[in-house]
């Protein structure tokens, strides 16, 4: 099956600087991939080149089986676009905002349009000025202006920030359904809340694609040690202990523990040297790894 | 010197028929990072507002470092560092040159400002950068001249709204690195950089890795505040409920999962299924569902429990 998307070596540089640099992958058809990295990691410049609006300065790029350098008008037809900047009228309804984004792509149809509303779960509030909805509804509307002309494909930027996780979830599910209805899905995102919730997740940071798998796999893979939560006082002067000691990977600072990544060093080993020390242990648990110290274990 | 920092009681903020504030009561202890957890529009920003005495309560007290925010607004407002969601700078000036605009708008004399910005530069790694232009400094770095500007008084209490939105891990680490640091009770190892004795920081985030960091966390929804604990006494309050479940294909398993009488909720996260079961009801599911796969021909890859995150208990408390 040919990928929904496949890009090659794509490169893009502004004057010296790399803004994406040499990054390959493929997405498949109803797989929800995320594409996760800081502003400025070259996330956007990757999205701007897939949809034909920048021209790569090298390598290359098939979206819908269509190539980005010469069949940008084909693929602008056919995939949705999603992002927070996106205008929606304040002084429109739902119904209004979405009739004439529907215009714009020369979609007419009532039914079609009602449709539209459902599937994001705005039906019933047909005549609600969007002024007056919160952020999720707004979140949804936006989604159902990307989705009206049925795209086989959907790009979203950061689809569900600022919202709560009740919000973000019920976010999710439709997207979920879209997926399961055969619709391809990228998510650009730099917030780990949102990254865990897609099925495969490539990680950007300056430009270069670190590592690009399940959310489960990458936590195997790239945190091979344990993680452990330590409760102890005084904080400071534990981090600097564990930070200078033989084997610990990584230590940070947690709010009111550290979380500590090591292959060698076991529970009883941090116990002991930190007893030793003086140090006051109240507790130390075992931790899950997050995507968060995936990120920070590719960027170091 | 009381033990609260921070003593607001049943606040409310009506905007016309919103509710932005809703009887909201905060009580801070010196040196504990308080996360104000909810979506936008929950009241984080408006609550924060109240407390800097920016905006007027329809009803309610806020005492800050023992100063009533209503009657001795400026004296309590003296306490207080608040670097707010658009904090803005001057581009075209160098670093120190925008720390010194705020020290000298908060009246700072010329002997005590320039030390004192160069001891919190130092703290929060700008030294080097001082004479930068702070349009060339990059976003984390950006976000450190906002904590150094809102440090410059040396406040007791810091308010951070949202932070730390749009910066990489790596700098969100730095940041909170700085933070902890900050309230953090034991002189830094050097015996200089800035002293954090009895500060109390206020952070307000949509995020719960964010969340997860403070040492008590409010979570607001619709202007209240729905729970506050630790973020472990939290995550207590469903230990072994949650069961984390992967497998193929997933909406069979979804589906399934639905089904089953003690499961309450069921959220997808990408390639697993997060379960929340009834009290004690987790070996029968775990049974239950294991049988209930076979028998549909899906594959089980792992069904386990895991150690309930925020983000389960944060959707737990909004369902009831």
């Amino acid at each position: 099956m040919t990928p929904i998307i496949s890009v090659q070596n794509l490169t893009r540089k502004f004057g010296d600087f790399v803004a994406v640099d040499h990054i390959n992958f493929e997405v498949h058809k109803g797989e929800i991939v995320g594409y996760l990295g800081p502003n400025g990691s070259g996330k956007t410049t990757t999205i701007r080149m897939l949809l034909g609006l920048l021209k790569p300065s090298d390598g290359k790029a098939t979206v819908l089986g269509y190539d980005v350098f010469k069949q940008s008008e084909d693929i602008r037809a056919r995939v949705g676009y999603m992002s927070q900047k996106f205008a929606i009228y304040d002084d429109l309804t739902t119904l209004e905002n979405l009739t004439f984004y529907g215009g714009v792509y020369g979609i007419n149809d009532k039914a079609r349009i009602a449709h539209t509303l459902e599937l994001v779960g705005l039906k019933g509030h047909e005549s609600t000025l969007t002024r007056d909805m919160s952020t999720g509804w707004r979140q949804r509307l936006s989604l159902g202006i990307a989705l009206v002309h049925k795209p086989k494909l959907l790009f979203l930027d950061e689809p569900t920030s600022g919202v709560d996780p009740t919000a973000r979830r019920a976010f999710w599910d439709l997207i979920y359904e879209l997926a399961e209805g055969g619709v391809t899905i990228l998510v650009t995102t730099h917030y780990m809340d949102e990254a865990e919730y897609c099925e495969r997740v490539g990680v950007m940071r300056e430009g270069k694609l670190l590592a690009m798998d399940t959310p489960t796999n990458l936590k195997r893979t790239v945190i091979t040690g344990d993680v452990w939560e330590v409760f102890a006082h005084p904080l400071e002067r534990g981090l600097e202990i564990l930070s200078a000691m033989p084997g610990v990977e990584r230590v940070g600072l947690a709010g009111d523990h550290l979380r500590v990544i090591s292959q060698r060093v076991g529970k009883e080993a941090l116990q002991n040297l930190l007893s030793r020390k003086k140090i006051r242990v109240e507790k130390i648990e075992r931790g899950e790894p997050t995507l968060e110290d995936v990120f920070l274990a590719l960027a170091r | 010197m009381t033990d609260t920092l921070v003593q607001a009681t049943d606040l409310h903020k009506h905007f016309g028929n919103n509710r932005a504030v809703d009887g909201v009561s905060l009580h801070i202890k010196p040196g504990e990072i308080y996360g104000l957890v909810g979506s936008d529009g929950a009241g984080k920003t408006t609550t924060m507002r109240l407390l800097v005495g920016a905006l007027l309560p329809n009803k309610g007290e806020i005492h800050v470092c023992g100063y009533d925010v209503l009657k001795q607004t400026e004296l309590a407002r003296s306490q207080i560092g608040y670097l707010s969601q658009r904090f803005s700078m001057y581009e075209d000036l160098s670093v120190l040159e925008n720390i010194r605009f705020f020290a000298e708008v908060r009246g700072l004399s010329q002997t005590e400002w320039l030390p004192r910005s160069m001891e919190i530069l130092e703290f929060v790694g700008l030294a080097d950068f001082k004479d930068r232009r702070a349009g060339q400094l990059s976003g984390g770095m950006k976000q450190k001249l906002g904590l150094a500007s809102a440090l410059v008084t040396r406040p007791r209490l810091l308010l951070l709204d949202e932070p730390t939105t749009g910066v990489d891990p790596v700098t969100r680490q730095d940041f909170w690195q700085l933070v902890i640091k900050l309230v953090s009770m034991s002189p830094s190892p050097s015996g200089r950089g800035v002293r954090g004795e009895g500060v109390s920081v206020l952070i307000s985030t949509p995020y719960m890795d964010e969340a997860s960091r403070c040492h008590r966390v409010g979570f607001m929804k619709l202007g209240k505040i729905i729970a506050e604990d630790t973020p472990s006494n939290l995550r207590a309050r469903l230990n072994g409920r949650v069961l984390e479940l992967r497998g193929n294909p997933i909406n069979t398993l979804r589906r399934i999962a639905h089904q089953d009488e003690d499961v309450e909720d069921v959220a997808a996260f990408g390639d697993k299924l997060h379960l929340r079961v009834k009290e004690n009801a987790v070996k029968k599911v775990i049974s239950r569902l294991t049988k209930q796969i076979k028998s549909q021909n899906a594959e089980l890859i792992e069904l386990r429990p895991v150690p309930p995150t925020l983000e389960d208990v944060f959707i737990a408390l909004s369902d009831i």
